[in-house]
């Protein structure tokens, strides 16, 4: 599209901003920048990725959107650069709020695809979404996460995957923004397909102490949480142990059929494991139904 | 990660921080510049308390005023003579005192000045855990002059200053949040220079002991990861490993092995669990 509009709606949302930034209004001079580089390149929106045009064009990827976000054609001429002028400022103010929201709700389906991944992967590594504020996780970078897929519900948190807990981002900028713009999935789907961005999980843990003494009802606290950190470890263990009985167990089992057509000996070494056959099966697998 | 990137990351990062500060400040912005800016200049700082000005100081909002009697209270000063460089100096400084006659030897005021603050400190680490200290420090917990917790789950519970460590120089402030029991660092780059001795290891934990109303009674939480709906299991790889940090039983409810103690017997099936899918 290019022309002054963008400089003049510029304006017109900065107007509306509780503050106006200077250095904004400066580079905002260039009559030729797209929407999504002009989106990108606002302040408060460092959390988004540059979805792939080639995403964008291809309706099917954008399908039950258009029930989601009003004047949604238009909306989306705008993110791709295919507006006409001859919209009046009011109009014009309502269709780019629409395009903010639609290109939010794009930008949450696109992220778990695989290349939007590898473009949030690189966020990741620069720290775009700042470092967990937990001191024993030692500036560990975050993730943004959501906790509803609905628009509107709930604002964008930060996951770390160091101490698995959510945060609210710093800047009041950032805690505005709407959750269903990044989904719940996003940060699990990430560290799924990139399983090796784990890092290893560690028992360190605060103690409180009084004049160097720690306390009572604390020490209670931390032994049960130890407890159950002990019990989980048992149970996955267990499972990984199960998992590679039964592997074991297959192929042992597959190589009697081969031989003679025995039958009865897998049930029986099955039943000598000390979890239960289901428990054993869906180890290894990604999500269980809950 | 390249140190390139370091970089970048730490300029953008002030940026972010930087901006942060002017939201969240706006009118009470002295300086960190030794006088006040608008209209009251050096007339009006000299009128004021060294310690009621030291304390209005921007980023020093975490500080109380500690009391005049305490610090003129020479046991109370116990040890830290020695710890202080020009110890008489900056301790006459606190004080509103003229200096005395023979106080050529001091080189640059400011290096008094940083001993002021030292000692100033290190006088406030002892006065916080006294009863008239842990009162004046318990009013500013609950008008929230030390912020809130960054996690999600303890919408937003007040957190007190606190040390890692009681000797002066080893580590900055960090934040205590009694609800999740942990600790963080501030969010202002702001208190990056305020030693965590000056609130020491044992106050936060002695205010919520002498104030345990202080303490919020919000719904333990422990967030669940999910992947299109559907919970990650334990048995993945990249599966929950860190919930037993999050868990948190009231300690009446355990013996002292840390068993649940109840009547069913169901022991460490925690119900908070359950309570978390509403999402979806
Ligand atoms: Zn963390
Ligand atoms: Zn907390």
């Amino acid at each position: 599209m290019g022309s002054n509009t963008h400089i003049l709606w510029f304006f017109v949302f900065a107007g509306l901003e509780e503050r106006v930034d200077e250095y904004e209004s400066g580079t905002d001079s260039d009559y030729t920048q797209y929407w999504v580089d002009w989106f990108l390149s606002r302040k408060g929106n460092e959390y988004f990725c540059e979805v792939d045009e080639e995403y964008i064009m291809d309706r099917f990827n954008l399908t039950g959107l258009n029930t989601e976000v009003q004047y949604y054609s238009q909306a989306l001429d705008m993110i791709t650069d295919n507006l006409d002028d001859n919209l009046d400022d009011e109009m014009r103010e309502i269709v780019e709020k629409s395009a903010r929201h639609l290109y939010g709700l794009i930008h949450a389906r696109f992220i778990i695809t695989a290349h939007g991944l590898t473009k949030m992967l690189e966020k990741f590594k620069k720290c775009d979404f700042g470092r967990c504020p937990r001191v024993l996780c030692h500036n560990h970078p975050l993730l943004p996460v959501a906790l509803s897929d609905v628009p509107y519900t709930k604002s964008v948190k930060l996951y770390c995957c160091r101490c698995e807990d959510i945060y609210n981002p710093k800047s009041s900028r950032h805690a505005s923004i709407d959750g269903a713009y990044y989904g719940c999935s996003f940060p699990h789907m990430l560290f799924q397909v990139y399983p090796q961005l784990v890092p290893p999980k560690s028992t360190e843990r605060y103690v409180p102490r009084i004049f160097g003494f720690k306390l009572h009802d604390v020490a209670k606290q931390h032994r049960h949480q130890d407890r159950i950190r002990e019990d989980s470890h048992a149970r996955i263990m267990a499972g990984i142990e199960g998992l590679q009985q039964q592997q074991q167990q297959q192929r042992l089992a597959i190589a009697a059929a081969a031989g003679s057509q025995k039958k009865g000996g897998e049930e029986n070494q099955q039943n000598s494991n000390s979890k239960s056959p289901s428990m054993t099966t869906e180890s290894g697998a990604m999500a269980d139904v809950n | 990660m390249a140190h390139r990137d370091d970089d970048i990351r730490n300029l953008h990062e002030q940026e972010l921080e930087e901006d942060e500060d002017d939201d969240a400040l706006q009118g009470d912005y002295v300086g960190e510049e030794y006088y006040g800016s608008d209209g009251t200049n050096e007339s009006g700082t000299e009128s004021m308390p060294w310690i009621a000005w030291f304390c209005s100081l921007g980023g020093h909002q975490y500080f109380a005023e500690v009391a005049d009697e305490f610090v003129e209270d020479d046991f109370n000063l116990t040890g830290l003579s020695s710890v202080v460089p020009f110890y008489k100096e900056a301790l006459e400084m606190i004080l509103d005192l003229e200096p005395e006659e023979d106080s050529t030897k001091v080189p640059d005021v400011s290096i008094v000045e940083a001993s002021a603050e030292q000692l100033y400190g290190l006088i406030h680490q002892r006065y916080i855990v006294t009863r008239q200290g842990l009162q004046q420090m318990a009013e500013k917990y609950q008008a929230g002059h030390f912020g809130t917790c960054p996690r999600t789950y303890c919408q937003s519970t007040n957190v007190v200053p606190c040390g890692r460590y009681d000797l002066a120089g080893v580590e900055t402030v960090k934040l205590y949040c009694p609800n999740c029991q942990d600790l963080y660092s501030p969010p202002s780059s702001r208190y990056l220079n305020l030693d965590g001795a000056y609130f020491g290891t044992t106050f936060a934990h002695m205010l919520f002991h002498v104030y345990p109303e202080l303490v919020p009674n919000i719904q333990s939480r422990i967030y669940q990861p999910t992947i299109y709906g559907f919970k990650i299991s334990e048995h993945s790889r990249s599966g929950p490993r860190m919930q037993w940090l999050r868990t948190k039983v009231d300690p009446i409810r355990l013996d002292a092995q840390g068993h649940l103690i109840t009547a069913k017997g169901e022991d460490d099936d925690l119900d908070e669990d359950d309570k978390e899918d509403e999402s979806m």
